[in-house]
Formats: C-alpha cells, structure tokens, sequence
C-alpha cells in the first residue's frame, strides 16, 4: 500500500513531463495536441534508434534527441500548426489527430510492431533502487525521472518569469494581438513554444521506454494521460501539472493493486469526476454560487 | 422504403428533388440486389454501408454542430456488446443487434448531460476517455475474455447466403432510415439551430436557441447511427474484439471520410465514403503504410481544402443535390468562399 503510493508519486514525475508540454502548447497556441503521445514515442524510438543503430550511451543519446525534437516542433508550428490555427478550433484537431495517425503508422513502417524497450540498454538502472527504512524501496530511475521533472518545471518557470522569451511567450498568450503591437514577433514566439513542448514530449517519451515498453501505437494512450494529468492539476498551470501528475499516477498505482485493468480505469475514473466537480461548481457558481465555495475562492 | 419526409417545397432545388428521386430508385434497386448479385458484392457493399453511416454521423456531429469526438467508437464498440450480451439472454440475433444497437444509442443521452457542457478540445478528450474507460469496463466482463474477444456463433444457425442477405437489407435499413432522419432534422429548426451554435454560440443563445437541447438530439443520434454502424459491423465480421471495436482507428477514418468528402455538407461524406471504401479495396493491403498515407490525406485536406472535395465542387458549379440550407434566388448568386454563410439562415422563413 505505501509502496503503491510511492510508486504512484514517483510516476507523476513521468506524467508532469509529458504534460508540461501539451499544457504549454494548449496555454499558449490554444489548441490540443493531440499528437502529442504520438511526438512521445516518435522521441523514445529515435533515443532506441540512437543507442541501438549509433552506438551512443543512452544519455547522451536523450541529450542529442531533444534538439532534433525541438527542430521538429519549430517546423510543425511554422508549417502545419500556424496554417490551420486561423480555421478555429476545428482544424488544429483534425490536423493534430490526422498527424498522430501518420507519425503511428510510420513509425509501424520503419521500426516494425515489435515492442522495444530501453531498459536493457540502461543497465542495472531499471531495477536499481536504495532501501530505506519500513522496507522500503525507492527505484532509481523513479526517482531520478522524477527529480528531472521538477528540474524540467522549475526551469520552464524561470524561463517564463525571468527571460525575454519567457515574457514574450506570456504576453502572446495573454494577447497575440497587443503582444505584436509591442514588438512580440507572435509567430516566432508559437514556434519557440511548441519546440519547447515537442521536445518535452520527446524527454518524456524516453522516459517512458526507460521505464516499460513501447510500440508505435502506444501515443494515443500517452496523451490521455497526460491530458488527464493537466485536466486535474488545473489548465494553465505549470506545476498544476506536477500535483495532476502526481494524483494520476497514485491513483493508477493504487487502481492496479486490485487488478491490470484496474491501473487504467481508476486514472479514467478521476478524471471524469475531476471534470465533471468542476462543471458542477461552474455550473453553481453561474447560478449564484455554493454558498461554501466562493467566497473562499475568490 | 419511404423515409424520406415531406417538406415545403420552396427550399428545394431541381438537383435536389431529382436527387431524391434518384436515391429512392437506387434504394428499391439495391434493396432486390440480393435476388441476383454476388456475395462479395453483397459483402462489399455492407461495408460501405457502415462507412458512410459513419462518416454522416461524424459529419452530423463535426460540421454541423461543430462537435468534435474523438470517442464515437465508444457507441459502436458498445452496441456490438449490448448485442452479444442480449444473445447469451437467449434472444435472436437478428433481434440483438436492433435493440443492442438502440440501447448504446440510449446511453448517450446520460452522457450528454456531462460531455456536451465541455468545450471544444475539452469534449474531444472527454469522449476519448469515456471509450477507453467503457472499454475496460467491457474487457472486465466474463464473457468477452478481456483481449481476446468472442464471436457471435449464435449467427451459424443461419444458412451463409441468408446471413449475408439479411445483414446487407438491415444495412441498407439502418443506412436509409439514419440518413433520413439525419437529412429531415438538418433541414428543419434543428439543424439552421446547431449550425448556429457551431458558428457562435453566445449569439445563438441571443436570439432564442435552446444550446443544450439541440446539441443533445444531434449527439442522441449521432450515437445511435453509429450504434447501427457497430452491430452490422458485428454481424458481417461476427467476432468481437474490444480493441478492434472500441478502436479510435474509426475515428480516423470518420475524421477522413468526413473531411476528404467535405464537412458541412450532406453530400460530402457519402463520396468521402465511397473513396475510402475503394482506396481500402485497392491500397488496403499495404497495412500500416496505407494508413499512414490515410492520416497525411486528411491532413492535406484540412489544410488547403477544408471544405473537402464536394465543398470544391459545389463552389465551382454551385450544385446541391441535397440542399440543408435555404438558397437565396434574389439577385446574383452567392459565391461565398464560407458556404454556410448561406445556410445559416433560419429554416422557418419559407415554411
């Protein structure tokens, strides 16, 4: 039981990554990725594709997949993104799901169905852990997945607080239009954004195949979670996407200690209720409010 | 076959009125199609039944209310489960498939009330969940064997050629009747109403649409034709497997069909329908690489034609073979680049 809990907190450091990256892109652009499980596995297959055909190390295969993840992103805003944003809502999501078929489907061309893992490759990492007192055992990758999530998220904040970027992306977010009549070059910034996202999920995805196995179809189900993970740590919110994370994850950990099946329903389970709590209170509160919540929340 | 209503008359156009008469001839001929083709083709044609049963119900719900499912498989997978779970009862198949297919209709309603309060990606997602959950929850019954699946052997009682003959008239049934009533709820106050909301919600709800209630009977039967789409699946592939049936790949061909033919149109996904049906039938067997180029289709589509290709043409030539809208005879013709500018206009003003 306590270990599930630790198991579930650590594994939201996992989710927290892939989900800084579609909550950027959803806070700035304002549409969902739903490529975005797919960009995942597409940056574990090209850490594997690194390792296996290369020969580098595995981190430093990671180290050389995110520019190139990042380059990819900067060339789908410019070049897909950007075009369907000024179709409304409809066209990026019929874009980005028409993309994730073919980045699955591609990637069953040229890297085959065989389930791949970078576990093997780490060494005696993915099974690795430091005891501690009460019997319990901490994995080391775990931990260090989830040590790099917090350093991922504090350096996104410093990086929005404190940089010219990180302004510039704020103000366009806020206001695409008054951001350019400043001086923000908007479209640049979009591209910037989504770089950062791309290969954010391209870290995450690597993480991933550390972790577990992954096929070419295993995308979509990654974006459910990390969509969920945003979903309930509050949209917009950078380390809302940590707490999202990291509630996902204990429930699913806590969800598959009564069966498989389980570790998937108990996450879906949530997020529905998550979804549905807060359509109910702004339901409420569009009606005069429950008299317990508002007050205190505003 | 009558399904099609009556109408008033000044919203038709000539196209569209020889149109219905030559859809009600092809349906009299095929409904005796039986009698002497093949059963290949009997075969052939069941699925491209399903498919642009399909591709009108995701059209329904995408171009002309403006919603967004990714979780459609959710009513096809589940109806194909009702009817296998009404089987075990004991009841006939054919029988089974109806109700099973009626009852996951139903439970869309329920699940308006939740979905359709989120907005725009928020309901993609949602939908998305609400499968794959339903999915587990299906995988966790007894009877379907988690991955594995079952299969309908209650159907070998049929005589083969009887089987195929009877799924293909239900087939044409279900296609006719959904389409139907699809087209006689688009043309009425429903439709001008969801093609409001989808093009600005605050605004419709302004002048009097009541928001929820259309987008609940468009959603209602879009669950139940693609419900239909899932049993007759069922009945021609007889097994059933949930990550088949519950797949999101028919998302992507709805989302394909829909958009290569052209949203917001009617006719647009029957010829997205029929294309897919024939680039199945002849670049199918490449798998993978086939539906890699299925995805990159729609997404050139979405990007420089957006309209799909019977949008194209109906700007070029300016025909409707199944008009939605009501056409503006006074002065010239309108050639706008957004055609449901034209069909926004409220559907009471010629009744």
């Amino acid at each position: 039981m306590l270990d599930a809990l630790i198991q579930g907190i650590l594994l939201g450091g996992y989710y927290a990554i892939l989900a800084a990256g579609l909550s950027l892109m959803f806070g700035v652009l304002r549409f969902i990725n739903l490529a975005h499980g797919d960009l995942a596995i597409l940056g574990a297959y090209l850490v594997l594709f690194g390792v296996e055909r290369l020969g580098l190390s595995p981190w430093l295969a990671v180290l050389a997949v995110l520019p190139v993840m990042a380059t990819l992103g900067w060339l789908l805003q410019g070049m897909l993104f950007a075009r369907t944003m000024r179709g409304g809502f409809l066209l990026p999501l019929l874009t980005t799901f028409g993309l994730g078929a073919v980045l699955q489907n591609g990637m069953f061309g040229l890297f085959g169905s065989d389930a791949k893992s970078l576990g093997n490759s780490i060494g005696s990492l993915s099974w690795d852990s430091w005891q501690l007192p009460f019997d319990i055992s901490l994995g080391k990758l775990p931990v260090i997945t989830f040590v790099i999530a917090v350093i991922v998220l504090a350096g996104l904040q410093l990086l929005l607080s404190y940089t010219r970027l990180g302004r510039a992306i704020r103000a366009t977010s806020a206001d695409p239009e008054a951001a350019e009549l400043v001086g923000v070059d908007a479209a640049t910034v979009h591209r910037a954004a989504a770089a950062i996202a791309v290969a954010l999920a391209g870290l995450a995805g690597a993480f991933l195949a550390m972790r577990a196995v992954i096929g070419p179809y295993s995308g979509p189900a990654q974006l459910i979670f990390a969509f969920e993970a945003v979903v309930i740590g509050g949209i917009g919110s950078l380390w809302g996407t940590l707490i999202g994370g990291i509630i996902l994850g204990v429930s699913q950990s806590l969800g598959s200690l009564l069966s498989p099946q389980w570790f998937q329903l108990a996450g879906h389970t949530l997020f529905l209720g998550v979804l549905g709590a807060r359509l109910y209170l702004n339901h409420a509160a569009s009606r005069g409010g429950l008299r317990l919540n508002l007050k205190g929340a505003r | 076959m009558s399904v099609m209503p009556r109408f008033s008359v000044e919203r038709w156009t000539r196209a569209g009125r020889v149109t219905i008469g030559v859809a009600l001839l092809a349906l009299a001929l095929l409904a005796l199609l039986p009698g002497f083709a093949s059963g290949l083709v009997i075969d052939k044609l069941t699925t491209l039944f399903v498919y642009i049963l399909l591709a009108a119900m995701w059209n329904l719900l995408a171009g002309y209310a403006g919603l967004v499912s990714v979780g459609q498989q959710v009513f096809f997978g589940l109806a194909a489960y009702f009817a296998l779970r009404l089987v075990d009862l004991g009841m006939p198949p054919y029988l089974a498939l109806c109700l099973g297919a009626g009852a996951a209709g139903l439970t869309a309603i329920p699940l308006s009330f939740f979905v359709l309060r989120l907005k725009g990606g928020e309901f993609a997602i949602a939908m998305w969940v609400v499968a794959e959950a339903v999915r587990v929850v299906v995988m966790l019954d007894p009877l379907v064997q988690g991955e594995t699946g079952t299969s309908l052997i209650a159907m070998n009682s049929f005589d083969p050629d009887l089987r195929r003959n009877l799924t293909f008239w239900m087939a044409l049934c279900a296609t006719a009747l959904i389409l139907g009533l699809t087209y006689w709820l688009l043309r009425g106050r429903v439709g001008a109403a969801a093609q409001a909301i989808r093009d600005d919600e605050e605004a419709s709800v302004s002048v009097g649409v009541k928001v929820m209630r259309v987008k609940q009977i468009i959603f209602v039967l879009a669950a139940v034709g693609c419900a239909f789409a899932g049993v007759i699946w069922l009945a021609s592939a007889i097994t059933f497997q949930p990550r088949t049936n519950f797949g999101v790949q028919w998302t992507v061909f709805m989302l394909f069909m829909a958009l290569v033919g052209g949203l917001r149109t009617f006719e647009g996904p029957i010829l997205g329908a029929v294309l897919f049906f024939l680039l199945q039938e002849f670049f199918g067997d490449f798998g993978a690489w086939y539906l890699a180029g299925v995805g990159a289709l729609a997404v050139a589509f979405a990007l420089y034609l957006p309209d799909g290709l019977w949008g194209a043409i109906r700007k070029r030539t300016g025909v409707e073979l199944l008009p939605t809208g009501v056409r503006m005879t006074a002065g010239e013709q309108p050639q706008s680049t957004r055609p449901r500018v034209r069909s926004q206009r409220p559907a009471k003003d010629s009744a």
